[in-house]
């Protein structure tokens, strides 16, 4: 006769927490940050077709880092309960606060359930206000928590040391030009300390414009538009003395 | 149902169940009672009393397309609304135009523009022209019952093909039907004469401006000649709705846009009541 095998309630949960981090930590970071006329987002990403972030609804931004199946299954799950919302009630009705609970309450309940395997993604989920002061930022780790994030938030296998970088760096009221170009900083730094190179047809790179005049304010920036930006930054050295030629 | 939208609990296992592209095909498994063709109707006996709306114009003209609708609904010989609207952007190239019963009409609007937006943001692209037309098809369709009961939705769908670079309509009938119009289109009660009236003034190379022009002349002619139809409100300041979909996308003329053009032909129509002469050969 054998005794049933106890794991204290404890360790079980360290166990889960372990594999969905170790998970996590296998994809590429990400950063989302704060500036003037909205919230960019920034990640290296070799491929054209699977996107890290995306449009949730006119103002809310999605962007996650980890395992694509499960991170996208929970996108399309964010687009549905959306326009759903806005069918029913109103498009004003749809906010990232909202969007934020419910994807907490599911990878929550996903993470405590022994009957699922955690998922093994980190989201963040932006909307961007009238004023600098209304945009909201959300981080939503594996386990079901919410963090309310200002500024800057960097997920994924290096977050910590980016977000360390990105904090002590980060201006409010920065132009496009500089946040992208902190952003690119921020990813380039490998865990060891060194640096490396991102090309820009390796980088994803999407915007939340408070400007634009759609409703719809995500848009994304490739090719030509986004190689400027880099550009602008390159003539100018490092990022200070870039808003300085930018003022000439 | 258990788990809806209006508690913050958990997604609904059918939020996070892989599927269609279509934000129909999800309402229909998840809450079908909400869709409009699934209501209900008790039998009713004559023809339900609602506010109508009338007449839809569009044309194309190298390098866009204009769609264009007066503003009355009417309820019976009454004029229900003076300055209804009822022309929408569907997305950024396309634009529809509704004539028929106006509650229903402007709730099929909303769903198709989300329909179009779902499956913009699930698939990360945009359907084409000919997607987004017979997705409206469909939509008529599933109002069929309601069309039996006098509660009929004709819409008129234009919008701008980027893969064949020009203008495009598409009229409908009430069984769903889709036909894709050459040149030019009407579409309500007051859509014969508009159809008369853009058949001498029509030709292939307008330009935008003469184009809108065009579809104005038409809607002053459907005015003059049906009741349910209203001419440009100048007393009022209500004047058509006038869109322009083009490469670069979807625009709605201002009211001082739309003044302008319906200014003019209202001075040209006091000197000449009956609008421009076509060549008799």
């Amino acid at each position: 006769m054998s005794t049933p095998f106890y794991v204290s309630p404890q360790q079980a949960m360290a166990d889960r927490a372990e594999y969905a981090r170790k998970g996590i930590a296998r994809g590429r970071s990400l950063v989302v940050l704060q500036f003037a006329d909205g919230i960019v987002f920034v990640g290296e990403n070799p491929s054209r077709a699977l996107h890290k972030f995306s449009e949730i609804y006119d103002r809310i931004g999605f962007a996650a880092a980890g395992k694509y199946n499960e991170y996208e299954n929970l996108r399309i799950g964010g687009v549905r309960y959306a326009d759903l919302r806005g069918y029913t009630y109103d498009r004003d009705d749809v906010t990232a606060r909202g969007l934020a609970n419910v994807y907490a309450q599911t990878l929550g309940t996903i993470f405590s359930s022994a009957a699922e395997k955690p998922y093994e993604v980190e989201l963040v989920v932006a909307e961007v206000g009238e004023t600098p002061e209304g945009d909201q930022i959300y981080r939503l780790p594996h386990d079901g928590s919410i963090v309310d994030e200002h500024g800057s938030v960097a997920v994924g296998g290096n977050a910590e040391q980016i977000s360390s970088y990105l904090d002590q760096r980060h201006q409010e009221g920065m132009t496009l030009a500089e946040a992208l170009k902190l952003a690119v900083q921020a990813l380039s730094r490998d865990t060891n300390g060194s640096e490396r190179e991102i090309p820009a047809e390796r980088l994803e790179v999407a915007v939340l414009d408070r400007t634009r005049p759609q409703k719809r304010k995500f848009k994304r920036i490739s090719g030509g538009q986004l190689s400027r930006l880099l550009d602008a930054d390159a003539a100018g050295g490092d990022a200070e003395g870039a808003s300085e030629d930018d003022a000439e | 149902m258990e788990a809806n939208t209006r508690s913050t609990g958990r997604l609904p296992a059918a939020f996070l169940t892989p599927g269609s592209s279509s934000f129909m095909d999800f309402l229909s498994e998840h809450q079908p009672e909400i869709l409009p063709g699934n209501r209900q109707l008790p039998p009713t006996q004559g023809v339900i009393e609602a506010p109508h709306g009338t007449t839809i114009v569009a044309a194309t003209f190298p390098g866009g397309v204009v769609l264009a609708g007066d503003r009355r609904a009417t309820m019976g010989n009454v004029i229900a609304q003076r300055d209804i609207e009822k022309v929408f952007p569907a997305d950024e190239y396309s634009a529809v135009g509704i004539a028929g019963t106006a509650g229903l009409a402007v709730e099929m609007v909303k769903l198709f523009q989300l329909e179009l937006e779902h499956f913009e943001k699930v698939e990360g692209a945009q359907l084409s022209l000919e997607g987004k037309a017979n997705r409206l098809s469909t939509m008529i369709r599933s109002n069929l019952g309601m069309a039996m009961q006098g509660l009929a939705v004709v819409p008129l769908f234009a919008g701008y093909d980027v893969d064949r670079g020009r203008g495009r309509i598409f009229s409908y009938d009430v069984t769903g039907g889709r036909s894709e119009e050459h040149n030019y289109a009407a579409t309500g009660s007051g859509s014969i004469f508009a159809r008369g009236a853009m058949k001498k003034l029509f030709r292939d190379d307008l330009s935008e401006a003469e184009a809108t022009t065009l579809v104005v002349q038409a809607l002053y002619d459907a005015a003059d000649d049906d009741s349910a139809t209203g001419g440009p409100d100048v007393a009022r300041r209500i004047y058509p709705i006038i869109t322009v979909i083009t490469d670069d996308g979807f625009r709605r003329l201002t009211e001082t846009e739309a003044s302008e053009i319906a200014r003019s032909i209202l001075e040209r129509r006091l000197e000449q009541p009956d609008g421009p002469r076509a060549a008799l050969l």
